[in-house]
């Protein structure tokens, strides 16, 4: 069965890994499973995806799926190592370069990262969309979430009731 | 800009942002960041939608998770790193519990063909909300310094390597992004001031 984990490695591999996920703990996935999976077989394949597809049903960042292949790793000791393992350098880094260019907004430079990368961030957001809604088989799906982007740009609809009626549906198995 | 500026708000105290991010996580099924837009720009107006984008992009960049970064960013404008740490503890405690205390009873109903429907049917709405948010969030580039002609051709180029080509985000983060952030540093300088002042 499952391998006895070995804290400490684990901690430092998610460290490292905070430092290269940029896009978000998703991106960094495929490395989790080669570590988690194959090198320290702590976790199973099917543990592996079901991580990332809680995380995803549930509220809240997506990024919590580390948690939950730490709990399923090594119970709660694992959840908090590898969280905290994923979050601790990006949090850092994140507070110290938002300070560093908020008293810098004069900046031309600062300026520039600003306007030039607006549209990229809004590119990246289409991509998920279209990712997310391509990666299931089938069209019937594409007609809530077509519903829902344009109820979201053009209505104040609560985006509560929106989640919901897609949870009905595909419950009632239309989707 | 100087009039949406001009409406908004500021959280009162680090409380109130620890709840607000709580609230809004807890919205927020498969991704938070479309809920994250509409409460912080459209609801508590804490931000403009210009300043929304500008936050995301630093979080989109850098490591980590980009509304993990946004909501520290948030926080630590109002209320410095204690601020930065209510908003965070915010968008995760809550959510964390929630979600381990699933996995915890999960595998009994993960075979379900409702509970498996239902996820589909919530996931694609999930992929709507992102796409509806990134239309709304357009609106923003009309006041880019780059031009809104400009723009579209980068929204659509980093659509087609990202979705269509499927390339590595770091490269279109590094490369399309210089030469994005290259040209609108010519643009800013033609222009006396850059755009996205308005604080």
């Amino acid at each position: 069965m499952q391998a006895p984990v070995d804290f400490l490695s684990l901690f430092l591999h998610f460290l490292l890994l905070s430092l290269l996920s940029i896009g978000g703990a998703i991106a960094v996935a495929p490395d989790m499973h080669r570590v988690m999976v194959h090198e320290m077989g702590v976790l199973t394949d099917a543990q592996f995806n079901s991580s990332i597809a809680l995380a995803q049903a549930l509220p809240g960042p997506n990024v919590l799926f580390v948690a939950v292949m730490g709990y399923q790793a090594a119970g709660l000791k694992g959840a908090a190592v590898t969280l905290a393992g994923i979050m601790l350098p990006s949090t850092t880094l994140a507070l110290a370069a938002s300070r560093w260019g908020h008293a810098r907004q004069d900046w031309r430079a600062v300026g520039a990262f600003k306007a030039g990368m607006a549209p990229l961030v809004i590119g990246l957001m289409f991509s998920t969309g279209w990712i997310l809604a391509t990666e299931v088989p089938g069209w019937r799906h594409i007609v809530p979430t077509v519903a829902a982007a344009v109820l979201v740009w053009r209505t104040r609809l609560h985006l509560l009731v929106m989640i919901a009626v897609g949870g009905i549906l595909g419950a009632l198995g239309w989707v | 800009m100087t009039e949406e500026s001009s409406a908004l708000r500021r959280p009162s105290s680090k409380t109130e942002l620890f709840v607000a991010f709580t609230l809004l996580a807890l919205q927020g099924f498969g991704g938070v960041l479309a809920v994250a837009q509409r409460v912080l720009c459209d609801q508590r107006r804490w931000l403009t939608r210009e300043q929304f984008l500008e936050l995301l992009a630093v979080g989109q960049v850098l490591p980590g998770p980009n509304v993990c970064n946004v909501a520290l960013m948030v926080g630590d404008r109002f209320f410095g790193w204690r601020g930065a740490f209510s908003a965070l503890a915010g968008i995760m405690t809550v959510p964390l519990v929630l979600v381990l205390v699933v996995t915890a009873v999960y595998a009994e109903y993960a075979m379900h063909p409702a509970v498996a429907g239902a996820l589909r049917g919530m996931g694609a709405v999930a992929a709507g909300l992102i796409v509806g948010t990134a239309l709304k969030l357009s609106s923003a580039l009309r006041v880019n310094a780059m031009g809104l002609a400009i723009c579209v051709g980068l929204v659509v180029l980093a659509f087609v390597g990202v979705a269509l080509l499927r390339w590595p985000l770091v490269w279109i983060l590094l490369g399309l992004g210089a030469v994005s952030c290259v040209y609108a540093w010519k643009r800013v300088g033609a222009d006396h001031r850059p755009e996205s002042e308005g604080r």
